[in-house]
């Protein structure tokens, strides 16, 4: 019944090869997991050190340079110290939930790195004539795999949120569920258009449909959209609102300590880490070396165990990307944040989605002028424009329509002003003056 | 019993079992992640089933998107940590009877419609993406288009109804 429509459907797609996974015997799929669990262990300790030291750097300090050369063992000395602080568990706490919150946290982090690609196929060292891929394992749709794993982590935030039985962690939880699934919207609809390019979701055909070009390159508007959600997705700042220091104390992790708050901390690193990974896998060639570097002496780069070279630098480039954003963007008011996905990215992306298929399947069925391409390209930067600007516009209305006066203690306790608003000088309403100062003193 | 039957058995066992945990549990988050097992555990009958793309979908979608979205609400309307005494089940008989029913409509239909069907499931083919697509684009693609209508109405009026009570409140 089905197969008959899979092959009138048969399109000229790249058909993907994934005959060379699950051949290995046990032993190197264990020694591959533990490989990426220990890199990625590691590079969350470097990568606490990194950012202490760049963004020390931007604000004109010196950052950890005590422990070990450069202060590279500051982070394994704060793991210790936290290993080794009281493990309080509030007693309002829903017991069981808050325990299983790290844990639903930090486990879907290390999961998405299954699929993964680190390189192309090797030879095994220390082994006659064994070749296997510097990947745990590929199936047909392992993006959306990814996509699944990381939803499943939104639970961790959520969970330890709500069951710490405090209101900030509530709060925290609130905002961080509603962003992440917001910024996962975009998230997924940017990946279309490489879906689409690669005709596969499996990663390794996707970095092989790259050879020649990236999808970085040819898909910017999807590589800018996705960069954007994967700083919303990460709780990251400017984005990172659920733990909003200034407002929210700590956020989700308020009533977390010792080892529990580690496994957040791990969870968020490590999450950093699988979103650049993902991101240089789908946009900026996985393993593949960089143009000038790529043609080398026939390709020699790209072969044998230079690639986890290209790979790992590639993710450290997105990692400095993270600290930058986070040393120079102030923290964004959370209407702005939940405007921006919904009203401007979700949009602007879906149009693009729809410029990429009918470009793609013009170039698939009939090989269409350039020039048409171009001619689309240009409509939909029009798009986005008018879209951005007419949102724009809308705010305008808005804040025209709330014309009354500003009254700070209208709800019965003082609030401070919107930014569009002018708070009255205490001087002109007495009346309130004095019953605050009468509430004061009593 | 093959391996995969013995697996099959036992997400249906833990589906069932967890789903029933939904409906008795005290406490409202903890019946919202009993809904999670339920949804995880069919994620799992799928993959079973060799059917890749609707399994992660389905955990993308429904573990993903809609549980956390009730928990959301969950939330909003201020879930306490403790469990609930007085979360009451008085409709519960007349429940019973209708999942009952609906049970029974459902066996039917796919007892009905697929009895001596047999999945070849070393064919890779057989819930791939691509089959996937092309049977709902091509064979339903009718039941998708209403359902898609259907989905597009509650959205209308759940928007519809969000705007009239903020109007009236606002005046």
């Amino acid at each position: 019944m089905t197969s008959s429509l899979v092959s009138q459907g048969d399109l000229v797609l790249a058909a993907e090869d994934l005959s060379m996974f699950g051949q290995d015997p046990w032993w190197l799929v264990v020694i591959k997991a533990v490989l990426i669990f220990l890199v990625l262990v590691l590079l969350t300790l470097f990568n606490i050190w990194f950012e202490r030291r760049v963004v020390a750097r931007m604000q004109h300090r010196i950052g950890p340079n005590v422990h070990g050369p450069f202060g590279l063992l500051q982070s394994l000395a704060d793991g210790v110290k936290l290993a080794l602080k009281e493990d309080i568990i509030p007693k309002a706490a829903d017991k069981a939930v808050f325990l299983l919150a790290p844990v639903l946290s930090v486990v879907p982090a290390f999961l998405a790195f299954a699929v993964i690609p680190f390189g192309p196929v090797v030879d095994v060292p220390f082994t006659d004539d064994m070749t296997t891929p510097l990947q745990l394992t590929d199936m047909p749709v392992a993006v959306l795999f990814v996509l699944a794993v990381a939803s499943i982590g939104i639970y961790g935030i959520v969970l330890g949120g709500w069951s710490s039985g405090s209101t900030y962690s509530l709060l925290g939880g609130l905002r961080s569920s509603a962003q992440m699934i917001s910024y996962e919207v975009a998230m997924g609809l940017a990946l279309v258009a490489v879906f689409l390019y690669a005709g596969s979701m499996s990663t390794s055909a996707i970095v092989d449909a790259q050879e020649r070009i990236w999808f970085g390159l040819i898909l910017i508007p999807s590589f800018v959209i996705y960069v954007i959600a994967m700083v919303g997705e990460t709780n990251r700042a400017p984005f990172d609102l659920p733990e909003a220091e200034g407002e929210l104390v700590g956020g989700f992790h308020t009533e977390y300590s010792s080892l529990k708050f580690a496994l957040f901390f791990l969870a968020e690193y490590v999450n950093m880490t699988t979103v650049s990974a993902l991101a240089t896998t789908l946009f900026l060639g996985g393993w593949r070396a960089p143009w000038p570097l790529s043609a080398v002496n026939d390709g020699m780069f790209n072969e044998g165990y230079w690639p986890v070279l290209w790979f790992l630098s590639k993710i450290l480039l997105f990692i400095f990307f993270f600290i930058w954003l986070r040393g120079t963007l102030p923290r964004l008011r959370y209407d702005q944040f939940m405007a921006f996905g919904w009203k401007r990215l979700i949009p602007v992306s879906l149009a693009w989605i729809v410029a990429v298929a009918t470009i793609r399947s013009l170039s698939l069925d009939g090989g269409f002028d350039r020039t048409y391409l171009l001619g689309a390209l240009g409509v939909v930067a029009v798009l986005f424009l008018v879209l951005f600007f007419l949102g724009g516009e809308e705010e305008e209305e808005q804040a025209e329509a709330e014309e009354r006066p500003f009254d700070a203690f209208a709800g019965g306790y003082p609030v401070p002003p919107m930014p569009h608003q002018v708070a009255q000088a205490r001087s002109q309403s007495p009346t309130v003056a004095s019953s605050t100062a009468s509430e004061g003193s009593a | 019993m093959t391996v995969v039957e013995v697996l099959f058995l036992l997400l249906g066992l833990v589906a069932a079992g967890s789903a029933l945990l939904v409906v008795t549990t005290r406490t409202m988050v903890h019946a919202a992640l009993w809904l999670v097992v339920t949804l995880g555990a069919v994620a799992g009958i799928f993959l079973l089933l060799a059917a890749e793309f609707v399994a992660w979908v389905q955990i993308l979608i429904y573990v993903g998107a809609v549980v956390v979205l009730l928990l959301f609400a969950l939330m909003l309307t201020k879930a306490p940590t403790g469990p609930q005494p007085d979360l009451d089940a008085r409709r519960a008989l007349p429940a019973v009877a209708v999942a009952g029913l609906v049970l029974a409509v459902l066996g039917t239909t796919v007892v009905a419609g697929f009895h001596g069907v047999e999945l070849d499931l070393d064919g890779a083919v057989v819930g791939s993406a691509q089959t996937t697509g092309a049977t709902i684009f091509q064979q339903w693609v009718l039941p998708f288009e209403v359902l898609s209508v259907l989905l597009l109405a509650a959205l209308v009026g759940a928007i519809v109804l969000s705007r009239g009570t903020g109007r009236r409140g606002g005046e």
